[in-house]
Formats: C-alpha cells, sequence, structure tokens
C-alpha cells in the first residue's frame, strides 16, 4: 500500500553515509521512503521502521510521540486506501499482518497522538482561512520542497561524491550538498505549481500545500526561485560550473519537461529515469570536476533502477492514473511496462560487472552485490511473468531496500585512491573516510 | 465564512470534482488591477469546478457500465448472493483503464493546456499586484514620515 507520511523537518541533517547505514536492515520492514531522484514520481510510500527498539548513537531521526501519530495516520490512511480499490477481493496477508503490528504498537501510543490525528481531518472539512500563518511556514514550505525527497536526493548525489576516486574534501561536499538540496527544493516546488488540480483529485496528493490553499501560487513560485537560483549560484561557483549547468539542467528537464510530458505520453517514465541519474553524477562532476566514465556509470545505475522501482509501483496505481489523465505505461502499455522493469533489473547485473573494469570498485562488488541483484531480478521477473499487485508490490518494496545496500557495499568495496588491492586494506580505508564525514 | 473577514476563504473538497472551493474577498477599494485578478482565479475555479465534476462523474459511470457489461458477459449479477456489490479484479479493471485514458487524451491535452495558461496568467496577476500594493505602501510610509 502506498501511504502519505507528514514527517516534520527534524533539526540536523546528518549525513548521506550515515544515512545509508541506517538503511541495513532486515527485510520485512516498511521503507518511508521517496524516490531518489527529483520527484518525478506523485507518491509518497512509507517505511515503517521500528526506530524505537534500535540502538542509533548517530541520529535521532525521529520523536516516538511523533512515531505513533505516524502510525495512527498510517493506520487511517490504509483503511482510506484499501476501500477505494474494490478490484482487490482480500486484504493482502502483508497488509493485515501490517495493520496488526500497527494496531499493537498504536495501543501504547500516547492519547494526544489520537486527538491530534482527528483534529486535522476534522479541519480538513472545514472551511479557512487563506492567510498565511508564519508559524506554519517552516512545515508548509517543507511539504512544498518535499523535503524528504530532497534529503535522499542529496544523498544519492553525496554517493556519487563519495564514489568518486579522489581524497575527500569536506567543505566541497558541503557546498555540493547544499547545493544539489536547493535545487531540488525549486524543482519539487514548481511541480506542485504546476499540478494543482490534478493532485488534487489523486488520493496520494490531495494534501499538499497548494492544494489546501496553505499558500499562493506566487509565493510559491517566489520560494522556487530563491531556493533555485543561489542552490544553482553555489553550484556553479561555490563547486564548479560543469555541476552548476547539470543541476539547471536537471531543473528544467523536471519541470519543463518531465511534469508536462506526465499528461501527454509515456516516454516520461524515461525521462523521469535521467532525472533521478543526474544527481549521482553531479555528485561526481563536484569531486572531480570532470564527466568521466564512473560518473555516467552511477548515473547508469540510478537511472535502471528507477524502473523495476516505478513500474512496480504505478501498477497499483492505474485507477487513479487512468482518472487524473497521465499517460504511464502500467496504464497503456502493461507488457512494455512489465518487460521494462525486468529489463533494466537485469541491467543492474551488468552495471555492477563494469564498475570493476572502469577502476571504481574493486572485483568483490560485483560478487557480494550478486545476490542482491539477482534477488531484484527475480521479483522483476516474477513481477513479468504474474503481472498482479502481490508481485509488483514485493518488486517496489525489494526496490526500495536495494538501492542503499547497493550504494553501501559500492562504497565499501571502492578502489582505494592510493591503489591498494587488498580488499581489508580498502575497508580500513574507506571505514576511514566514513568517520571523517561522520564530523559535523 | 464570516463577514467580517479581510481574506479569502478555501473550504473542503468539492464531492465531485475533489477541488477546493474559494470564496474571494472583494476589497471596498478594489483596484482595477486587483479585481481583473479575481475575476481570472473566479473563472479559473469555475472551469476547473466544470471540467473535473463532469470527467469525474463521466469516469465512473463508465466504470459501472464496464463492471455491469462483464459481469453480464460472465453471466453474473451485479449483487452476489450476500448482496455485495461484485467486482472485477484489477488485470479485467485494466482494459477499461486503458480505453478510459485513450478515450480522453485530446481532453485532457486542452484542459492542460488551458489550465496551464490560466495558472501563468494568474500568477503573474498575483505578482503585479503584489508589487502594486508594495509600492502603494512605500508611498503611504513615505508620507507619513515627512508629515
Amino acid at each position: 500500500g502506498l501511504f502519505v507520511w507528514h514527517l516534520k523537518s527534524s533539526g540536523t541533517r546528518h549525513s548521506p553515509c550515515q544515512f545509508l547505514h541506517l538503511c541495513r536492515a532486515a527485510h520485512d520492514r516498511l521503507i518511508t521512503f521517496q524516490y531518489f531522484n527529483f520527484l518525478k514520481r506523485m507518491y509518497v510510500t512509507q517505511y515503517n521502521k521500528d526506530l524505537s527498539q534500535r540502538a542509533k548513537p548517530k541520529s535521532e531521526p525521529v520523536v516516538s510521540p511523533f512515531h505513533e501519530l505516524q502510525q495512527l495516520e498510517q493506520e487511517k490512511k490504509v483503511i482510506h486506501k484499501i476501500s477505494p480499490i474494490p478490484a482487490v477481493h482480500q486484504p493482502w496477508p502483508e497488509t493485515s499482518r501490517r495493520n496488526e503490528l500497527r494496531e499493537v504498537k498504536s495501543a501504547a501510543g500516547a492519547e494526544g497522538s489520537v486527538t491530534a490525528v482527528r483534529a486535522e481531518s476534522r479541519e480538513d472539512r472545514q472551511w479557512t482561512e487563506m492567510k498565511l500563518r508564519l508559524d506554519e511556514l517552516p512545515g508548509i514550505l517543507a511539504r512544498l520542497s518535499k523535503i524528504k525527497l530532497t534529503a535522499l536526493v542529496v544523498s544519492t548525489a553525496s554517493a556519487g561524491f563519495a564514489m568518486a576516486p579522489v581524497p575527500f574534501e569536506l567543505p566541497c561536499f558541503l557546498l555540493a550538498s547544499l547545493g544539489t538540496g536547493l535545487a531540488s527544493c525549486a524543482a519539487n516546488s514548481i511541480n506542485q505549481f504546476f499540478e494543482v488540480p490534478f493532485d488534487s483529485n489523486m488520493n496520494r496528493t490531495k494534501n499538499r500545500p497548494l492544494v489546501r490553499g496553505q499558500l499562493s501560487p506566487l509565493l510559491a513560485v517566489c520560494f522556487a526561485a530563491s531556493c533555485g537560483i543561489p542552490g544553482i549560484a553555489l553550484l556553479t561557483l561555490g563547486v564548479n560550473p560543469l555541476t552548476g549547468a547539470l543541476g539547471a539542467f536537471n531543473i528544467f528537464l523536471y519541470t519543463c519537461c518531465y511534469t508536462p510530458m506526465k499528461r501527454m505520453s509515456i516516454a516520461n517514465t524515461w525521462v523521469g529515469a535521467v532525472v533521478g541519474a543526474i544527481p549521482p553524477v553531479m555528485g561526481w562532476t563536484a569531486a572531480t570536476g570532470t564527466l568521466d566514465a564512473g560518473a555516467l556509470l552511477l548515473g547508469g545505475i540510478l537511472y535502471s533502477w528507477q524502473f523495476p522501482h516505478f513500474n512496480a509501483l504505478s501498477w497499483g496505481l492505474r485507477e487513479d492514473y487512468s482518472r487524473g489523465g497521465y499517460c504511464m505505461m502500467s496504464v497503456t502499455h502493461p507488457g512494455l511496462c512489465r518487460r521494462v522493469a525486468l529489463r533494466h533489473c537485469l541491467a543492474l547485473i551488468g552495471l555492477s560487472v563494469v564498475a570493476p573494469v572502469l577502476d571504481i570498485t574493486t572485483w568483490t562488488f560485483p560478487i557480494i552485490s550478486l545476490p542482491i541483484n539477482l534477488y531484484i531480478s527475480y521479483l522483476g521477473f516474477r513481477f513479468y511473468r504474474d503481472a498482479d499487485r502481490s508481485s509488483s508490490r514485493k518488486l517496489f518494496f525489494c526496490s526500495l531496500w536495494h538501492l542503499p545496500m547497493l550504494l553501501l557495499v559500492m562504497f565499501t568495496c571502492k578502489k582505494s585512491v592510493l591503489g591498494k588491492e587488498d580488499k581489508g586494506d580498502l575497508l580500513g580505508e574507506s571505514h576511514g573516510r566514513a568517520v571523517e564525514i561522520r564530523l559535523p | 465564512p464570516p463577514a467580517h473577514s479581510h481574506n479569502d476563504w478555501i473550504g473542503p473538497p468539492d464531492k465531485h470534482s475533489n477541488l477546493r472551493p474559494v470564496v474571494f474577498y472583494v476589497p471596498p477599494e478594489e483596484s482595477p488591477l486587483e479585481r481583473r485578478l479575481r475575476e481570472a482565479r473566479q473563472e479559473a475555479q469555475a472551469c476547473n469546478q466544470h471540467f473535473w465534476a463532469r470527467h469525474n462523474r463521466a469516469f465512473h459511470q463508465e466504470k459501472e457500465e464496464f463492471i455491469y457489461s462483464r459481469l453480464k458477459a460472465k453471466g453474473l449479477e451485479m449483487r452476489d448472493e450476500t448482496g455485495q456489490k461484485a467486482t472485477l479484479n484489477a488485470e479485467e479493471m485494466a482494459d477499461f483503464y486503458k480505453d478510459f485514458l485513450s478515450k480522453n487524451f485530446r481532453k485532457h491535452m486542452q484542459y492542460n493546456r488551458d489550465w496551464y495558461k490560466r495558472n501563468f496568467t494568474i500568477t503573474f496577476l498575483m505578482g503585479q499586484v503584489a508589487l502594486a500594493r508594495a509600492l502603494r505602501w512605500l508611498r503611504w510610509k513615505k508620507k507619513n514620515v515627512e508629515h
């Protein structure tokens, strides 16, 4: 199922490597992720990390009362989401299991959070004054810029930066991440600005700030400009012109190509995959200043990953897409949809093999990543053959942990800049680097 | 919305169009520019409401018809023994979704063009109004300072 989740942006932004480390966990969790790209997908997926039980000295992402609130919200939304789809006869065992899990957790939750959720949905059904409330502004802007998705985009860019075969420079890294984040905020805001009536009609997106009238279109455009212009300037002047150009191009590609194309042709998926592939390339060019084969390989991995991820997800959204007028493969060319997903799962295996050939990683990388790549390819094949909701969901959820794990393995198998061949040394080196990154 | 308010008010989503209606506040000394903005917004709201209400109604109607015809072809009734509404599974509905999307493609193209144009016009007018108001405020400030 797809759930909408509101997360107040937490105080400190943690390093992407930490974030990737956080993603290492058991397979049967739900992940709260948004896409690893510039918000091409019109949905938010939810990840129900068992945060309260894990010892995490490095970060405190969510305060526990919020956790309960989120679970209750999920519960509400799950119930809401399942009913408009009459086609599914029985609820999936996964969903009911998740519901039970949630109920157990929410039983222990605070009373305050229950009333908070009810208050929000009640407020939704009332008339509200269209006045800009300054105290709500940070939350509104966070939702406008799709802050969680932006965070993921920044982490893919950081992965690109980390994989570049140059000594790590913290100031450059921070500037690149900040610039990418600002560019992503700008692109997401413009996307929401363009899509107000369509967002209103889709369940996943109907609570966006512009749809709810929480801020005016003019303000949204001004916000986008005030994020985008400094962001690109920062990248061009503070990092290098190539990264700035890539950032500007990506904003253009996302807002002026992908967003309108969503309603015109199924080719939008390929454009969107490119949009998602560019941030790691930007990270790489920020580190090295050149666009070489390694950058393209990383971009290629992200590009190929987009297809199983999106195609599997869009399989369950066909009704909303059809009614909303979105041209997506899952609606118009279902066979192609599944074929492409499978094809790109297999491409990921191929790209993993190319990595050591290009001297980016050692040969341990394709070997270690083979199990997860084979698994996602297997799920891709099942999706191709069965073409039903359960296989699409399995593929989608697999893609959510597959990417962070793949990037993590890639990072640990990175070929040391000093050219050491020993894997033990490499691990030590890369851990050293990881420690460096963790310093504020 | 209360009568004394000086702001626009936005309401809950409409049942048919899923769009949120806005009640516009008409200030007593509304400038011609502000009036143009308000009228543009009202017109866009009316157009959007009309389009989506009609479109969604057509969708639901055609969906019901499709389900009915498919069930009939299978020899089933709309409601089974328990009185529950009979439904088709996702794969059967997929044919309907594909068909509906291609049928309405040209309608959507036209609506998109229309919507983008309106959106840009309204936002541009908002910018002009904001600028005019800012200049007015600065002039008033200057006048106050001089006295």
